[in-house]
């Protein structure tokens, strides 16, 4: 019997490579600028920072082609920012100015960019899974080849809607991909003491939705794994969960001090498994870009998230009359 | 003219709707093969098959994401809800997402969806089946919420709220499924969002909607009887609402009276009466009365079921009682 091949795969590019790099890094240093607007008192509400996670998103936007669609909960900034989404227009959204994506009135958790299908932003746990679904279906409905990315967290993975959601997108072969960022914590409960069971991805099992757990501090493992998923999702076979085992850095939001875990635990994924000093070690190694060339896409970073601060402080706060725009609207 | 049913109104807006729109479908436990648990959606399925017409497991918050999902993405989906009973299990897809998705997103999008349901009373359907939850729709800012009481507004209710670039919540009554009247569907209605006077009067307004508006005209013509003309208003939506109407109806008689068949702590009568009293004062002769539903459970016995919401009887004492 002849061995199974594995589907072909273009590898990335030298300036993909190099690409993965910039984008991890401009979601890191905003994370880093958003976390001192927030101290500074700048930004109010919530802000859930992404920092530690990147890899995830970066690797999976790398297998995204024209016309998918993405959905995710309310860790969000970093989905935004790899998408194509404007750091000035998410920045100023955060300080809830005119500027932002949803004019002031969204913030940290509530942005959509039609343009970059990014379908948002939600703010409670589990809910944007089903309408991942829905997504997936116009795109079954019209006939299309796109796919839903649709994120959600170890926690998420605990709410009934998930599960109705996963019944009906398998029954149906939606063409979505169910994205499980298992940072480990649901808040500041750890998996352990949340979850029944270790692996998470293996819950689709039962609904006939195959799943696998990658390693989500690896841009380009994440990249695989999302071409294998969107592959089995175009070609009509429904379905596919990936379990993105991934770290973050800082507390659940800003107020979160994460007493429920050891600075060593923190120190230790920072140190032997940060996504992106990672790539950053693959990149010289390989020859794709020395010192030089990095420190010149870090001084890009810093001034194009700088000038997404300056942006965000600068923008008007909204109209008092938008208070009561769109709220609904007349046909 | 044609005589249709209230059901066969609301069948035949779907079909054209989807006639005229390949992106309207319909989704929802039952509303396929079944043709619709009230028999709304019958022979729907074959006329347009089953990808447009699509049955789905008891999964109420999954199927109604699902349709806010298809909705930001352009299309037009119809969800049916069996039963408004049920709406606790998508309160949270209704209420914090499709209401709140073109306000938080700064206006860029909205969830052009429509939630077809049914509520009240009539069919001993118990406390779980037989309530009337429109307050809990009317309470949410961002969601439309229409109320059918007619064969003609079943029709082009449905067909309006189609055309609405939010969700709708569409409430129709389990007991007048099989109301049966004579209708020329080609004859001009109402816009959107307008009331109906269903009958004039100089004495005292009574403000209605759904299965109600039918006790109220029943009450309305009792009262003649006796010599007082009571004003009948048919709301038709309650969102928007159409209060202009309302206040030219109770500026005109100076006595105002709402009916609901929802519970009456809290509810559609109370916000109602309230707006009444705030704004039509000066013109009122005697407090502005509630008749609603009681507070209380709704009961299999048709005894006890009946005495739990308004009916002609308690509508006419309470004209009465506002005439003294």
């Amino acid at each position: 019997m002849a061995a199974k091949r594995p589907a072909r795969r273009k590898a990335p590019t030298k300036d993909e490579l190099v690409g993965y790099y910039r984008d991890m890094l401009l979601i890191r240093r905003f994370e880093e600028k958003a976390g001192q607007l927030y101290g500074m008192g700048l930004i109010g509400g919530f802000c859930h920072l992404y920092i530690g996670q990147e890899a995830v998103v970066v690797g999976l936007e790398a297998a995204a082609q024209k016309g998918d669609k993405r959905v995710t909960t309310y860790r969000d900034h970093g989905h935004m920012l790899a998408c194509g989404m404007e750091p000035a227009g998410v920045m100023a959204e955060l300080t809830g100015r005119a500027g932002g994506y949803s004019q002031g009135k969204g913030g940290s958790m509530h942005m959509f960019s039609r343009e970059k299908d990014f379908y948002g932003g939600h703010g409670i746990v589990g809910a944007n899974v089903p309408i991942g679904a829905g997504l997936a279906f116009s795109d079954q409905y019209n006939g299309t080849d796109n796919v839903t990315f649709t994120y959600f967290g170890d926690g998420a993975a605990n709410q009934g809607q998930v599960y109705e959601t996963f019944n009906m997108a398998s029954l149906w072969k939606l063409p979505v991909i169910f994205v499980i960022e298992n940072n480990l914590y649901a808040m500041g409960t750890s998996q352990r003491r949340s979850t029944s069971t270790d692996d998470i991805y293996t819950r689709g099992k039962p609904f006939g939705i195959p799943g696998e757990l990658v390693d989500g501090m690896d841009v380009l493992k994440m990249r695989e794994a999302g071409l294998k998923a969107a592959a089995h999702a175009r070609a009509g076979k429904g379905p596919y969960i990936l379990e993105a085992l991934t770290y973050r850095y800082r507390g659940h939001s800003m107020s979160d001090p994460a007493k429920y875990r050891t600075r060593e635990e923190v120190q230790k994924m920072r140190t032997e498994k940060d996504p992106i000093a990672f790539l950053r070690e693959l990149l010289i190694e390989k020859g794709h870009a020395d010192d030089e060339a990095l420190k010149a896409i870090d001084k890009a970073v810093k001034a194009e998230v700088n000038a997404a601060a300056d942006f965000a402080r600068e923008s008007p706060e909204p109209d008092p009359a938008e208070l009561w725009t769109d709220v609904l609207i007349d046909a | 003219m044609e005589t249709l049913t209230y059901r066969e109104a609301l069948r035949r807006a779907l079909a054209d709707a989807m006639e005229e729109d390949p992106d309207v479908f319909v989704i929802g436990e039952e509303v396929g093969r079944y043709g619709g648990a009230y028999g709304v959606t019958k022979g729907l399925i074959e006329q347009f098959g089953p990808d447009r017409l699509i049955d789905t497991p008891i999964s109420e918050a999954a199927i109604v994401g699902t349709g806010v999902g298809a909705a930001m993405a352009g299309m037009r989906p119809v969800v049916e809800l069996m039963y408004v009973d049920f709406i606790g299990m998508t309160m949270d897809q209704l209420a914090n997402q499709a209401a709140k998705i073109r306000y938080m997103f700064g206006g860029q999008i909205g969830v052009p969806m429509v939630l077809r349901t049914q509520g009240g009373t009539g069919r001993s359907a118990g406390a779980q089946h037989s309530q009337s939850l429109e307050a809990y729709v009317m309470h949410t800012p961002g969601l439309r919420l229409a109320m059918p009481a007619t064969v003609a507004d079943a029709y082009h209710l449905l067909r309006q709220a189609l055309r609405q670039p939010d969700p709708v919540v569409f409430i129709e009554h389990k007991a007048l499924y099989a109301l049966s009247e004579a209708v020329d569907l080609a004859a001009p209605v109402p816009d959107w969002g307008r009331a109906a006077l269903r009958r004039p009067g100089g004495d005292l307004a009574i403000v209605s909607y759904s299965r109600q508006l039918h006790h109220a005209l029943a009450a309305a013509e009792r009262l003649d009887a006796e010599g007082i003309a009571a004003a009948v208003i048919d709301l038709r939506t309650l969102n928007p609402l159409d209060f202009e109407t309302v206040r030219g109806a109770v500026e005109a008689a100076g006595r105002a009276m709402v009916v609901s068949e929802g519970p009456l702590t809290a509810g559609v009568a109370a916000e109602l009466a309230a707006r009444i009293s705030e704004e039509c004062f000066d013109f009122l002769e005697n407090p502005v009365l509630r008749v609603a539903g009681e507070d209380v459970p709704i009961s299999v016995s048709p005894g006890l079921e009946a005495a739990s919401v308004p009916t002609p009887e308690l509508i006419v004492d309470a004209a009465r009682r506002l005439m003294a």
